[in-house]
């Protein structure tokens, strides 16, 4: 396996370590993206605390998430290794002027990709820590089904628990459901109502934008994917669905819980 | 102002004397540059003045003065081969500057090119990219006649192109990385383009790429700075045609 190890440790073979990791969480943003966008909801957090359970308890998707964590790391540590492999490269006498013809993204992969890095941990300490290890509340939904109407909600003790995330319970006519659930939603819109807290998350959002206005595209074309006919299209999908539409609606929603709180 | 008085200059130029001192910049006042001097030309006047005054010419590295063989190194006001597209600086002319502009003229900046003297840089490290495998084995003979090598128009024209690079270094001077990937990228792709490339093509993408990556260059962030720079303009498309040849040579060669 000699020519195995020779290749991930080339230049190229790095590369492509970070190009396949890098599109890996590409997709792993649309999922979270489309996920979350339950936050939107005015149903004071049912279909995202069900949404929640549902993506903590299925096997397949915990799977996934654990090889996500792995490539998260692994990305990160190639693209810092490869960093300081670059910025040796250059030596230590820099150009008095260096007028460089590129995109500053392209060129701040890894400071983008480090605040990215700070992002994500915070980001879990905030919701998966707290959800999975830390004291996060149940709260009860009274549903009436043949309207689909939510009938009442009510935060149950704080030393309230159940063995599972979530309960369900018909009454006996059927016609109404009582969920109790892991209110993960609470920690939502308390986290969202500290404005330095928003900040940091458009912070996050902004090093994304730029992150992947660069990267998409980049991705491709380490893995030799250059086409008159496709690159266009492959550039025009990096800047404006990662680059521009992905990053708006993920920072939006920070911005629409805070103001929802504060009305 | 009258277009063709000649042009008074402020030049910053990078002075080291070896490889083991230190450098430093040192400025020069020149006069009576002529618009259509080349750059070259603009620097061969200093020189002469420097060696009347006894001083120390500043040594720059030039050869065919016709953009074709890549030796004239330098980097002019941030930018390799400075500040026109597609143009070495020995095509450069002071044209292209104002009386009054102040100039920063530095030599090329890589680990895998160190600095001989002044601005002139030590790039062995290509000749050796090309010794690894940069070349047919065999001996190809006379030109053939037209079309008993049947040849596709457009890889006759890729090939040209990869073909007209003439090995400056600029690429890995634009590069933040210094990255030697253009220049790879052009080599590999002018023979994996042509029937006679075929027969090494798989060795030739391994080695060339090893030969590159253990003489010290970055690896490639595709910020296009190289083919941005290129007096050839070598474009990107020779860096993913590499990727391929390199990731798919290693996964099917016989090399284990
Ligand atoms: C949501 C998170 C992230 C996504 C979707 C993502 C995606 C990508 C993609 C697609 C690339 C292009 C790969 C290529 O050029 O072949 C890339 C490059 C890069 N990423 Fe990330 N990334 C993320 C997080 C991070 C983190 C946390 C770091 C590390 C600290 C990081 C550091 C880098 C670096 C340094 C590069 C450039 C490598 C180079 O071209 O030299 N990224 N990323
Ligand atoms: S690819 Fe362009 S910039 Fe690089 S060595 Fe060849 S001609 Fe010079
Ligand atoms: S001196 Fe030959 S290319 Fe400029």
């Amino acid at each position: 396996m000699s020519w195995l190890t020779q290749t991930l440790s080339s230049s190229i073979g790095k590369k492509l370590v970070m190009a396949l990791t890098g599109l890996f969480l590409c997709t792993f943003l649309i999922v979270h993206l489309v996920g979350n966008l339950q936050v939107f909801k005015s149903d004071e957090g049912l279909a995202f605390n069900s949404y929640t359970v549902f993506m903590t308890t299925n096997p397949f998707i915990k799977t996934i998430s654990w090889g996500l964590y792995a490539m998260i790391l692994l990305h990160a540590i190639d693209g810092l290794y490869l960093a300081y492999v670059n910025r040796r490269a250059r030596g230590s006498v820099g150009y008095k002027r260096f007028d460089n013809q590129s995109s500053w993204a392209s060129r701040n992969m890894a400071i983008l990709g480090t605040v990215l890095f700070l992002f994500i941990v915070v980001h879990m300490a905030n919701f998966w820590y707290s959800y999975n290890f830390g004291e996060v509340p149940y709260k009860r939904y009274t549903v009436d089904l043949t309207e689909g109407r939510l009938l009442n909600t009510e935060v149950m003790p704080e030393d309230y628990r159940l063995s599972t995330k979530m309960e369900q319970s018909l009454n006996e006519e059927g016609t109404a459901k009582t969920v109790i659930v892991k209110d993960l939603f609470s920690r939502v819109e308390r986290t969202f109502s500290n404005p330095l807290v928003v900040l940091f998350y458009l912070l996050g959002v902004a090093a994304l934008a730029y992150h992947m206005a660069h990267g998409f595209w980049s991705a491709f074309q380490t893995v030799g994917l250059n086409h008159p006919k496709y690159t266009p299209l492959i550039q025009g999908i990096g800047l404006w669905i990662f680059g521009i539409l992905i990053p708006v609606i993920f920072a939006a929603m920070p911005v629409y819980i805070f103001f929802r709180n504060a009305m | 102002m009258d277009a063709n008085a000649n042009m008074h200059l402020t030049l910053n130029v990078w002075r080291q004397r070896n490889n083991s001192t230190e450098g430093g910049f040192v400025t020069y006042e020149v006069s009576d540059v002529s618009p259509d001097m080349s750059f070259l030309e603009m620097l061969d006047v200093l020189n002469e003045r420097l060696v009347h005054e006894g001083k120390e010419p500043i040594a720059f590295d030039h050869d065919c003065r016709e953009g074709i063989c890549g030796s004239c190194s330098m980097y002019i006001n941030g930018r390799p081969h400075g500040p026109l597209k597609g143009v070495a600086t020995c095509q450069l002319h002071m044209r292209s500057f104002k009386s009054g502009d102040t100039i920063a003229i530095e030599p090329w900046r890589a680990v895998a090119f160190p600095v001989i003297k002044d601005l002139v840089t030590d790039r062995t490290a290509f000749d050796r990219i090309i010794a690894s495998g940069g070349f047919v084995s065999v001996n190809t003979g006379n030109a053939r006649d037209a079309n008993s090598i049947p040849v596709r128009k457009e890889n006759a024209d890729d090939a040209f192109m990869a073909a007209s690079c003439i090995g400056c270094g600029a690429c890995v001077a634009a590069c933040k990385n210094s990255s030697a990937m253009l220049f790879v990228s052009a080599k590999i792709s002018q023979l994996a383009l042509l029937p006679q490339g075929q027969t090494e093509r798989k060795i030739r993408a391994e080695k060339m790429v090893a030969q590159m990556d253990s003489e010290g260059f970055g690896a490639c962030s595709n910020t296009g700075a190289c083919s941005a720079e290129c007096p050839k303009e070598i474009s990107l498309d020779t860096i993913a045609r590499t990727n391929r040849e390199y990731l798919g040579a290693k996964m099917t060669s016989s090399a284990v």
